[in-house]
């Protein structure tokens, strides 16, 4: 049994010992960054910016950057194997259609036709 | 032949302890992690559709970002308290900083650069962890509490409903993440936790990111956008 999975095991210690985690320096300023797309998202609340329609795709798409960066430096998906990323991804694209197509189903975004 | 059976069953035992690659070559916990992960992401999408679907069809207050008077003329204003919020989101966002150094802690423990210094202990990073997920609980009863003084229950109105069960959900993964934290510092205080352990703190990690992520959006979702 152990030698089934010897292969298996050198292989995942090559694969961690090529992908480094980030530094405490890279760290640090992953949270400034969080940090501050967050202040930003609250100040633009309370600017008159709130009342443009471009205000929500602007919220989004900061939600977004978070949300990316969180996932690709601390769960470290950027430097982990691809079948983490499958198992993580495909799920969450599967979870993004669904969101879409019911929002369109119950008429709470814009008909495309 | 019982004997034997007996030794195969301790070796059986003794290479599931010390080895847990798949046939992927992946550690089995690692990889049930992420496919948790990705369980949790559709359970949160459902969740987080039925909130936007239900999303200003409420035909009575207290309302989320909107003035309410009610047929007897009683005036509500709008629910939600953006500041309160936006003090737990940091809360949670700084939590994920304070899990990665729990974990760098337990990786590179005995490496020069964290022998005796406070990067390098691990007990003081996760009960620092621990506690900031217990601040976040304490501003969801906050502000649970407050929206039922104010007249919202989870039976008020659609947004009441959709409301209390999409961050109830996340609260209690909280609290799930709060109570492994806790088990882990407990090991570690008992025994220590060595780099060998750090797949147990690794897991734990990914599964408290998750937990943060979850609430990025539903930041966004729930409380900024109008």
């Amino acid at each position: 049994m152990s030698d089934h999975h010897a292969p298996g095991a050198a292989a995942a210690q090559e694969e961690h010992e090529e992908h480094e985690h980030p530094s405490w320096k890279q760290y640090k300023w992953v949270a400034l960054i969080l940090l501050v797309i967050t202040v930003v998202e609250v100040w633009v609340y309370y600017t008159p910016f709130a009342k443009s329609p471009y205000f929500n795709p602007f919220l989004i798409t900061m939600s977004a950057v978070k949300f990316g960066i969180v996932v690709q430096m601390y769960m470290h998906l950027k430097y982990d194997h691809k079948l983490f990323r499958a198992l993580f991804f495909g799920p969450l694209l599967i979870a993004m259609f669904t969101v879409t197509a019911l929002l369109f189903l119950f008429h709470q975004l814009p008909p495309l036709f | 032949m019982a004997t034997a059976v007996t030794h195969e069953a301790h070796e059986a035992h003794d290479t599931h302890e010390h080895v847990h690659y798949t046939s992927t070559g992946l550690d089995n916990r690692k990889v049930a992690i992420w496919a948790f992960i990705g369980s949790e992401c559709m359970l949160f999408a459902s969740l987080i559709s039925t909130y936007l679907i239900y999303k200003g069809r409420s035909r009575v207050g207290p309302l989320p970002h909107e003035i309410w008077t009610s047929p007897s003329g009683q005036i509500f204003q709008p629910i939600l308290n953006i500041p309160v919020t936006s003090a737990s989101t940091f809360v949670l966002l700084m939590s994920s900083l304070v899990m990665v150094l729990a974990l760098a802690a337990v990786e590179n423990r005995g490496k020069p650069g964290y022998v005796g210094t406070l990067l390098g202990n691990s007990k003081f990073w996760l009960a620092a962890t621990a506690l900031m997920g217990a601040t976040f609980l304490g501003f969801q009863a906050y502000e649970f509490t407050s929206f039922v003084h104010e007249g919202l229950t989870i039976k008020t109105n659609l947004f009441g409903s959709s409301f209390f069960t999409l961050t109830g959900f996340h609260g209690a993964h909280v609290t799930a993440g709060v109570l492994w934290l806790l088990t882990l510092l407990a090991i570690d205080i008992k025994r220590g936790l060595t780099p060998k352990d750090a797949i147990l703190v690794d897991i734990c990690a990914l599964y408290w990111h998750f937990v943060d992520v979850v609430w990025i959006a539903i930041f966004t979702l729930v409380y900024l956008i109008k």
